[in-house]
């Protein structure tokens, strides 16, 4: 049996006004239990708090009831009041008694019923309240960042600004991902390589960050604050610590016909390469699907020429365990494939192109040096159209393409158009859009410099077909404003794909326990108030993993999660929410109900040993919780079908008790 | 008000993060609601176990209801979703047993919905007090 104070709270006049105090407090203490109980004009002050810890040495009280304003407001108060009384701070329970009765009711009678009623409830709660110490586990100084785009690499750098240790882990050869490809940037027009490749140095010339490039995590367990992830780094044959990048081996090498993923495959490279000038580490890696000395053992022309003696043909994948306090998701996007879209005639057509292979077509250190030659016949185009919307906002019944907007679209379109304008006057830019969507700081600027200054033809309505015929491709699309059908000859096609999310993520979802949408873009731990924090501790999301985005709101998303992840780092210890699920491990029958309704993964199962009636040992399979990741909502504890599953603070027993009491 | 006027007897649970915050604010603005609503404060509205509400009928509430924060909204990601499933399944089959479902319900209220919470409580105690008191469920034997 608990030894319980009741200290009731004027609150000035705001209680007192409408809730007979004195009647509270000597109706409560005559409760069972109840062994003082008072009431005071204000308890929140030093005065009352100090009422209340003298009357916890003078009566040797065990739990204490404070009747007063909502414990959204005091409990943290009264709950220190507790502990520097020397009880259990989680031994303090709140009746509600301004908030949710005083101010809204008038009646003096019924107010300070009801105020009883509602103490009565917290007593009953309190004599099953047990005391509960916050769990504290320790914190790896360590961040793992998973993707080396923009948004790993400004989350990196400013996680290693802040002291930290930063490993990236990047699954190409080279960092820098889709930015690295982009020519210009929207809506200042300057080219991206200029601002992105001091910042890949930055990142490989920072002594806390260590990249990681062609790897790939592999495994990821642990919690908050101590992760353990397998990294595997795929064997690129060349000695990393002693290549540098000179290059000699991709001028010698035999085999040139390897399609350049990097120029998305608009021209070739060697199967020995280094994927663009500026790579961050410039090492050479070997593609074994295409190296002759890999394949058939007859080549080895490289490692004739390389005067480093950097390559090792015999190289094997290595494997990196490493333990991280907090783990960065950055997988940033890809455009959709356009299979499905047949009318666009992109398989078809070499001069059907996504906007990402425009970009490298303008690109100065493109396949074409950044003058516009159509990829078919390398001539000159004359009439370009842009399709905007392809495989965005999408029917959901059409079975292709995705539901959402893609974001970027209407403004890299704007800029593709503006830039070929502005390069070649004398070509013809067609721009079909559903709607043209410009929310940003000078955006809705930069679109109308496209139509006014530059001469784009922006035409509202979709591109229906397009057909290659001879050396055109015949547009055939509706304008919705002048309610026509057009036909247009075109030399060139630019689709505006839809972009989404890496296809690694759901497996890197899968093995951070972090939840995703239908898309597969990662969730949020609150879509407002939390957005660069996955719903599982410790996880966070950098870029276009969580959403697509434009390269500011990248970089803003990086340094939040960054900021979000020193946080994390600079703490000792973490303690946690004490009021987490617990399993009754002689009650739990290992079912995986509780593991199913987890939103945070936070149950486990693990074999046990129990000692049966008859002496014998038996071993069964029953939940653990994590309470380090446990967030205490309680989900589990109902979808329990043999009830071992509880909630400290919030215990079955608990409710019922406030239950009894308000029926009572 | 007459003297002998019925007063129904109402459990509400709220989630802590949205709807008890909007039972807070109705009291910030002084909005007035029946004093015969108690509520009892859980973490998430999934904390509700079924047994809480049958608990609570059988002890002689007349009415329960269970606020949570708006669907999407939730603090712990999906928990309202589950409170959605289960009471639905709870309260037809308490419907099947002869508890009129208009003795129950599940209201969404966020932290800014001072005055949805206080006018779902008016409207949810004057259709429990239409309905008079609960006496299908109510075990006598808990009275003391």
């Amino acid at each position: 049996m608990q030894r319980i104070g009741v200290f009731v709270c004027w609150c000035g006049s705001n209680i007192a006004a409408t809730v007979d105090v004195q009647a509270v407090s000597d109706a409560l203490g005559k409760e069972p239990g109840v062994v003082f109980s008072t009431n005071y004009q204000y308890m929140c002050s030093q005065a009352g708090q100090d009422i209340i810890k003298e009357a916890v040495k003078e009566h040797n009280l065990t739990g204490i009831v404070v009747c007063s304003c909502s414990p959204r407001m005091h409990e943290a108060t009264f709950r220190k009041t507790a502990a520097s009384a020397g009880i259990n701070p989680y031994m303090v329970e709140i009746a509600n008694i301004r908030e949710q009765c005083s101010w809204v009711h008038k009646d003096k009678a019924t107010g300070t019923e009801k105020a009883i009623i509602l103490g009565k409830a917290a007593i009953a709660k309190v004599q099953l309240n047990a005391p509960l110490t916050p769990g504290e586990s320790p914190v790896t100084k360590r961040a793992l960042v998973i993707g080396g785009g923009i948004a790993g690499i400004q989350t990196a750098l400013d996680i290693a600004d802040a002291g930290f240790e930063v490993d990236i882990v990047e699954k190409k050869p080279t960092i820098g991902g889709k930015m690295a490809q982009i020519d210009k940037t929207f809506p200042t027009l300057d080219c991206a390589a200029c601002i992105l490749t001091p910042k890949m140095v930055d990142v490989a010339q920072n002594d806390k960050i260590r990249i990681f490039s062609y790897s790939e995590v592999e495994a990821v367990s642990g919690f908050v604050g101590s992760f353990e992830a397998k990294i595997r780094r795929k064997a690129r044959y060349v000695k990393e610590d002693i290549c540098t990048g000179c290059g000699a081996c991709t001028e010698k090498c035999p085999m040139k016909k390897v399609p350049n993923e990097f120029n998305l495959g608009m021209d070739n490279r060697t199967a020995i390469y280094i994927p663009f000038a500026q790579a961050v580490p410039k090492v050479a890696t070997i593609d074994p699907n295409y190296c002759l000395m890999l394949k058939n053992g007859k080549c080895g022309l490289c490692s004739r020429v390389c005067t480093a003696g950097a390559i090792d043909y015999k190289q094997q994948d290595e494997i990196i365990e490493e333990k991280y306090g907090a783990i960065v998701a950055a997988t940033g996007y890809n455009p959709i494939s356009l299979d499905k879209f047949d009318e666009f005639a992109y398989n078809q057509s070499p001069d059907v192109i996504t906007s990402l292979e425009f970009e490298r077509l303008t690109n100065a250190a493109g396949p074409t040096a950044g003058i516009m030659l159509r990829p078919s016949d390398h001539e000159h185009p004359h009439t370009i159209v842009f399709v905007q919307c392809v495989g965005s906002r999408c029917d959901k019944c059409a079975e292709k393409g995705k539901e959402y907007c893609s974001k970027i679209c209407c403004m890299y379109t704007a800029k593709h158009a503006m830039l070929t304008r502005d390069k070649y006057p004398d070509t013809e830019v067609y721009v079909f859009y559903i709607d043209v969507r410009t929310p940003g700081k000078s955006f809705d600027e930069f679109y109308r410099r496209a139509v006014e200054e530059y001469g784009v033809h922006y035409i509202k309505g979709m591109v229906g077909k397009i057909v290659p015929e001879g050396k055109k491709l015949k547009v055939q699309a509706s304008d919705l404003f002048a309610n026509k059908q057009l036909h247009i000859d075109a030399d060139l096609v630019v689709l505006a794909a839809a972009i989404e999310p890496d296809k690694s993520a759901r497996s890197i979802a899968t093995m951070l326990t972090a939840s995703m949408d239908t898309n597969d873009f990662f969730t949020e731990a609150h879509p407002k108030l939390r957005p660069v924090e996955s719903p599982t501790a410790g996880v966070f999301l950098s870029g276009c993993c969580q959403g697509p985005k434009d390269i500011p709101e990248t970089v803003a998303q990086a340094s939040a999660a960054a900021s979000k992840v020193i946080g994390l780092l600079s703490k000792d210890k973490l303690t946690g929410n004490p009021c987490v699920a617990h399993s009754d491990e002689m009650m739990c029958n290992g079912c995986s109900s509780c593991a199913n309704v987890c939103a945070y993964g936070a149950i486990t199962y693990v074999d046990k040993e129990f000692r049966m009636p008859d002496r014998t040992t038996a071993v069964r399979r029953v939940a653990q919780v994590n309470e380090a990741v446990c967030q205490g909502c309680g989900a589990c504890t109902v979808a329990c079908p043999s009830g071992a599953m509880d909630l400290k603070g919030f215990a079955n027993k608990q409710i019922m008790a406030e239950v009894d009491a308000i029926c009572r | 008000m007459p003297v002998n006027e019925y007063k129904p007897k109402i459990v509400a649970f709220c989630c802590n993060w949205c709807s008890y915050a909007g039972a807070d604010l109705a009291g910030n603005n002084r909005l007035n609601y029946p004093a015969e609503v108690k509520i009892i404060r859980v973490p998430c509205s999934c904390r509700v176990n079924p047994m809480f509400i049958l608990r609570a009928f059988q002890r002689g509430a007349d009415g329960v209801i269970l606020c949570g924060c708006h669907p999407g909204d939730c603090h712990y990601i999906s928990g309202n979703y589950y409170t959605r499933r289960r009471m639905a399944l709870l309260f037809s089959m308490l419907n099947y047993l002869g508890i009129e479902k208009e003795r129950t319900r599940v209201e969404w209220v966020s932290a800014a919905e001072g005055a949805k919470f206080a006018e779902t409580m008016n409207s949810f105690v004057a259709q429990v007090a239409a309905l008079g008191e609960n006496k299908r469920l109510e075990d006598l034997r808990c009275k003391q």
